[in-house]
Formats: structure tokens, C-alpha cells, sequence
């Protein structure tokens, strides 16, 4: 390995020896990939007839009213096949898990966007599948488990540590260490060992290329301000990557939990309980104590959910490129129910915090300025957790009523 | 000088036992007694694990040993007290193993430099290859400790070469794929592979991963030079006691 991945220090590839060599295998079928004019054409070919590639921009008007200052889009992610932009990511590894010969594919998964992602491309590749998701997670997200089984993979609860995002990952490379010859990690997310932050991106780099020619073509000039939701940091590096040499303001939202004070958060980049430490096969920000034990963190989010980010993202933080707010569970709770009722749209809870840091901001710039929020993905299918958030007395009596009858 | 203690008690033994603890699991009191009844029976030479949050080399058994090594208080205070105490009042080498994150926020030259202060002889860090480990060798060497590094059945023999060149003391050979704690089935095949971590390195080898009983030391005599008993002395602790793990080691020695 002669590039190692790193970003002004940030990333690197840490890995068990047991793995240097399937490491390799995939780095150089990831260059010899993206550098085959032919693959990213296979690739665009693919999420255009499976997916819904290109996903709209679409003008929130009412909301762009309602704040009476920049003119609001909304960049449809939630409108990919499964859901969420975790389907551009899945589809282009699964594409290199051919290219490879592997038969079987592996991945953790949090809010369960990720599992539903992979199994589904596991289903139509014909792979092998097997998905680990922590049993808090489990219990979130458990439609997400249901699709899962249906689409044939095996969803193995993890019981260790937190019992959440990072616990499902450190078990996915377990399992990847003892059956590596058939299997690839499908990794979720902008992080891990070299080359998963820059092949993640990679693949999501779609989401900017796209918006940039849409808001060209349907507006005629450039965003003033970019927001994407921040977990491991994809959909983020995806949006970001189409307008990082533009004059385009960037902004992460992180998950702000309980409030960057109460310790219950999952803000790596924004809150004084990060600092950079190398785990989980890259260096990065980490919410850690000062032994470097990872510390648990919260959000109403499980895709949000996650002790580390991605190592472009804390270079990116560093130098300045890109602006990191949080939004606490209460504003995005309160975000998402403002966008429901004017625009008829359903982001989900994820992606409701970069909506939360574009109405913040949306009344204090210019009705010429223009603002992109990269809905990541949809709400409505994680019903229980949105119905939970909300805290709808009509739902929790018709689960009670439908729990009734289950057990009659 | 670990690896000449090794060569010196390699005249004396055919095989070497080296035994692996999580540090203060259950307790620091009960990883002391451990040491105590492990170097009574006949242990050549010892890990100690610095427990961390995400250890991903490690099957279940070692993995809940330091979760439960963590919420029971373990620091890496703790541990460096522990190391130093234990290097003091027995005359056998310790290691630590641990995780590069617990060098990094210690500070890596400060941890080698601690490591050397306490009397400890050498350090395996499983997910830190030589490319990301500049300053830790560097650390390591002007203190006089040794990096352990590890041979793989999947690492290419260039690349054990490579790792050779950094590696002192001797040469951690895992015996097949996965992490630790599952079974491994000691065949004519880990001979092969035996063969070519030989060629590779002039270093004692030593051979860990699924090493559970005196089955696997008779077999592994003549093939490696050190035979690593991880998981399975844990296993003996938790099912048997302490008590249990001394002769448990004197049965296999
Ligand atoms: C809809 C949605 N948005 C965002 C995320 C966060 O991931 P990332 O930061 O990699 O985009 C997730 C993760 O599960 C998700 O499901």
C-alpha cells in the first residue's frame, strides 16, 4: 500500500495484520475502477434504472415563505430505491464485490438504512448476506430488521459494548477477519481504514454532481450555503464534494443528542468530549475520555449515532472548508414536523438536522441567496421511531390494540 | 534482551509458554494472583492486556474481559502500576498488548518511555502496522523494548520480510484467520506456513490463536518456538477459578 489514505493527518488505514492483504485486493480494484471511464458509467447506468437516479431538487416553497428569507431546495436522497443515500454507496461496492469474485457481503448497520441497503443489493446481486446491528438498534429500527430478513440476509443482534453503531461495526470486522476470501464489508459510511473514506465518497460524490447542475440549470447561479446531517459522514462528503472548489459555504450537522452539555450526544466535530484518536482502523475526532476508551453517545437518530466521523470531514473541519453546528433531538423533532405540515415531505429523523441549521439560518440571508439541505432520506418508513418521537397518543393505542391481537 | 532471555531458555526447553491476562479482570487483585500461580507453574513469559472499548482483533471471551475489566475501573494508570509491580517481584518478561489508541492518548513516546521506567520488556499492538507506526518504533528502539509484530497465514512472504525488519524480541505468528478464542485445528498445513515465517525471520517464533491444551504444545514442538495460551487460561478462570489456572499451566508445561 503506498497511499494510505490520509487527510492532513486524518484517516491512515490501522489494520490486523489478517487483513493487510484483503486491503490491498480492494484498493487497487477501487483505483482500477475508478479509473475505467467505463465503471462510473456502469455505475450511473445502474442507480438511473434501479434507484431513482438523478433523485429531484425540489423548491420548498412554503418553508421559503414561512422564513421570508433565502430561497430554500431540498435534494431528494430519500427518494433512492430503500430509501436513503445509503443506496448509492451499496450499489457501487456491490459493483466491486463483483469485480472481485466475492459471493458474500457483510456490513453493520445502525438506523437499519444501511442493512435494508445492503441485503437489497445482496438480493439483486445474488451475494450471500449477513448484516450486524446492535440491539438497541434492533429495537429502534425494527421494520428495518423485518426488510432485512425478507430480502434474505441474516441479522445478527450484537450484545457487546454499547450495544449500538460502533459495537455492529467492530463485530463486521470480526467476521470479515475469519472469511474474508469469499466476503467484502460493505462499510457504511465515510470512515474505517484506507480506502473506505475515499471510496464511500466515492460513490456519493453523485449526490453534488448532481445538485450542482440541477440548482445551475433551475436557478441559474450557485448555493450560498450547502447543510447535510453528519454521522459517519457520507451523505455529507457526497453533497459537500460537488461544490468544494465553489465559492459555497458548507455545513455538517452533527446529532447535538440532549445538548452538547449534558454529555448525551453524538457531536465529534462540534463538542469538547471529541478529540483525535485512532480506533476502528483510522484516525480520526473520537468522543472518548482522556484514556481513550470510547465514550457512549446519544442521539434520536441511530443513524447519527456514532463515536467517530469521517477523516475527510476532520480534515475538512480543520482548514476551515466546512462549518459543524448540532442540533439537539428536541430541534429536530420540532424541524421535522415543520417540514411535514408545509412542504408534505418526510425527511428522515437524520436527515431533519440539517434542516434544523438551515432554518436557522435561512431567515437572516437574502431572498437572492439560495440554500441547499440534502435530505438524506425518508421518514416515513421508520414509523415507530418517528411515532415515538412525536409521542402520538393515536399510534401508541393502535400499537396497543395490534399487540392485543397478536397475543389473543 | 527479550529475545536473548528467549535463546537462553530455549537451551533449556524445547517449547516456551507464553500465557496472555486481560489487566483487571476481574479485578487487579485476582490478574495478580494470575501472574503469581502463572509463573509458579512454569510460564516463560507473559502479555498483559491493557483492556480498550474496541478491541477488533478479539473473539468474545477476551472482548467481555475488558469491557468487564473497563466498567469494573480499570485505567491505563492502573495498568502501567500493575505492569511495574509485577515486572518487580517476578523474574520473568512482560509485555504489554493493547490497542494503538491507548499509545496514542497516552502520548506513544511517553507510553515506551513508562513502559521502559516500569520494567516492562516489549509491546504488541495489533492494529498498528509498521507504515502507521513511525514514532511508536522509533520509541520502542530508544528505549530498548520490542515491538511484537505479527505473521498472518494470509501476510505474503515479502511482507513477512518487511515486517522483519521491524519486528525484535520474536515474531508473533497467528495460526490462522479470525480472531482469538475460536478453535484452531493444528494440521501438516500450519507446518507450511511454520516453514515460511522461518524463512522470514531469524527471530524466535511464536504461535498463538486457538492454543488450548498440551495436544497443541506436543504438536507445535519442533515447529515454534514459543506456544501462546490466550483465551483458554480465561476460560479456566472463569469456569474453575484461579486456582484452577495454575494447574492448568503445570499440566501443559
Ligand atoms: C437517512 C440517513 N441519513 C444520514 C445517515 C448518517 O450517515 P452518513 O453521515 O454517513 O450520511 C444515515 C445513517 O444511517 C441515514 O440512514
Amino acid at each position: 500500500m503506498i497511499n494510505r489514505g490520509y487527510y492532513a493527518g486524518f484517516g491512515g488505514a490501522y489494520l490486523p495484520e489478517i487483513l493487510v492483504a484483503t486491503f490491498d485486493e480492494l484498493v487497487e480494484t477501487f483505483y482500477q475502477a475508478k479509473n475505467d471511464p467505463v465503471f462510473w458509467q456502469q455505475y450511473v447506468e445502474v442507480m438511473s434504472t434501479y434507484s431513482c437516479r438523478p433523485t429531484p431538487l425540489t423548491f420548498a416553497e412554503n418553508l421559503t415563505q414561512h422564513f421570508g428569507g433565502a430561497r430554500i431546495y431540498v435534494k431528494r436522497e430519500d427518494l433512492n430505491h430503500t430509501g436513503a443515500h445509503k443506496a448509492n454507496n451499496v450499489m457501487g461496492q456491490g459493483l466491486l464485490v463483483k469485480r472481485m469474485g466475492k459471493t458474500r457481503v457483510i456490513a453493520e448497520t445502525g438506523a437499519g438504512q444501511h442493512g435494508v441497503a445492503t441485503a437489497t443489493m445482496a438480493a439483486k446481486f445474488g451475494f450471500d448476506c449477513t448484516i450486524y446491528m446492535g440491539e438497541v438498534d434492533v429495537e429502534r429500527q425494527r421494520p428495518n430488521v423485518f426488510w432485512m430478513e425478507r430480502l434474505g440476509a441474516e441479522v445478527v443482534p450484537v450484545r457487546e459494548g454499547t450495544r449500538i453503531l460502533k459495537d455492529a461495526i467492530n463485530e463486521a470486522f470480526r467476521d470479515w477477519v475469519s472469511n474474508m476470501d469469499s466476503t467484502h464489508y460493505v462499510l457504511g459510511t465515510a470512515c474505517g481504514p484506507h480506502p473506505f473514506p475515499e471510496m464511500v465518497s466515492y460513490f456519493q460524490s453523485i449526490i453534488g454532481k448532481e445538485a450542482r447542475s440541477q440548482i445551475l440549470e433551475r436557478a441559474g447561479k450557485l448555493p450560498a450555503r450547502v447543510y447535510a446531517c453528519v454521522g459517519g459522514g457520507s451523505n455529507a462528503m457526497g453533497m459537500f464534494s460537488g461544490f468544494m472548489n465553489d465559492p459555497v459555504e458548507l455545513v455538517g450537522v452533527e446529532a447535538g443528542g440532549k445538548g452538547l452539555d449534558s454529555g448525551q450526544h453524538a457531536s465529534r466535530l462540534c463538542s469538547k468530549d471529541a478529540s483525535v484518536g485512532v480506533a476502528q482502523g483510522y484516525k480520526t475526532y473520537f468522543l472518548q475520555d482522556s484514556d481513550g476508551q470510547m465514550r457512549e453517545t446519544h442521539s434520536v437518530a441511530a443513524g447519527l449515532d456514532y463515536v467517530g466521523v469521517s477523516p475527510i470531514l476532520s480534515h475538512l473541519k480543520e482548514n476551515g472548508r466546512v462549518r459543524f453546528e448540532a442540533a439537539t433531538d428536541r430541534e429536530v423533532v420540532d424541524a421535522l414536523a415543520l417540514t411535514i405540515r408545509k412542504e408534505g415531505l418526510i425527511p428522515a429523523l437524520e436527515s431533519a438536522h440539517a434542516f434544523v441549521q438551515a432554518f436557522k439560518e435561512a431567515p437572516y440571508l437574502s431572498r437572492d441567496d439560495i440554500l441547499i439541505i440534502n435530505q438524506s432520506g425518508r421518514g416515513d418508513k421508520d414509523i415507530f421511531t418517528v411515532a415515538d418521537a412525536f409521542a402520538d397518543p393515536k399510534w401508541q393505542e393502535f400499537i396497543k390494540q395490534k399487540a392485543e391481537k397478536y397475543r389473543a | 534482551m527479550l529475545e536473548s532471555y528467549l535463546r537462553k531458555r530455549l537451551k533449556e526447553r524445547d517449547i516456551l509458554l507464553m500465557t496472555h491476562i486481560v489487566l483487571g479482570y476481574p479485578s487487579f487483585e485476582d490478574s495478580y494472583r494470575m501472574v503469581e500461580a502463572m509463573v509458579a507453574a512454569g510460564v516463560d513469559l507473559m502479555e498483559l492486556q491493557i483492556p480498550f472499548s474496541e478491541p477488533i482483533a478479539d473473539g468474545p471471551v477476551i472482548l467481555h474481559a475488558n469491557q468487564r475489566a473497563l466498567a469494573s475501573g480499570a485505567t491505563v494508570q492502573k495498568c502501567f502500576d500493575f505492569g511495574g509491580k509485577v515486572a518487580r517481584d517476578f523474574d520473568i518478561p512482560f509485555l504489554f498488548m493493547t490497542y494503538f489508541n491507548i499509545l496514542y492518548k497516552y502520548g506513544v513516546h511517553r507510553f515506551a518511555a513508562d513502559m521502559a521506567q516500569q520494567g516492562l520488556q516489549g509491546a504488541i499492538v495489533p492494529d498498528l502496522p509498521p507504515e502507521e507506526g513511525e514514532e511508536y518504533l522509533r520509541s520502542m528502539e530508544e528505549h530498548g523494548l520490542a515491538p511484537i509484530f505479527i505473521f498472518s497465514p494470509t501476510t505474503a512472504d515479502e511482507r513477512m520480510s518487511y515486517l522483519a525488519n521491524f519486528a525484535r524480541g520474536f515474531v508473533y505468528c497467528v495460526a490462522r484467520k479470525g480472531v482469538t478464542g475460536a478453535d484452531t485445528s493444528f494440521s501438516d498445513q500450519l507446518k507450511g506456513y511454520m516453514d515460511r515465517c522461518r524463512k522470514a525471520t531469524a527471530l524466535p517464533l511464536a504461535l498463538g490463536f486457538g492454543v488450548q491444551g498440551k495436544a497443541d504444545i506436543d504438536f507445535l514442538r519442533g515447529k515454534a518456538d514459543i506456544a501462546v495460551i490466550g483465551t483458554q487460561t480465561i476460560r479456566v478462570m472463569e469456569q474453575q477459578g484461579i486456582e484452577a489456572v495454575g494447574e492448568f499451566i503445570a499440566d501443559i508445561r
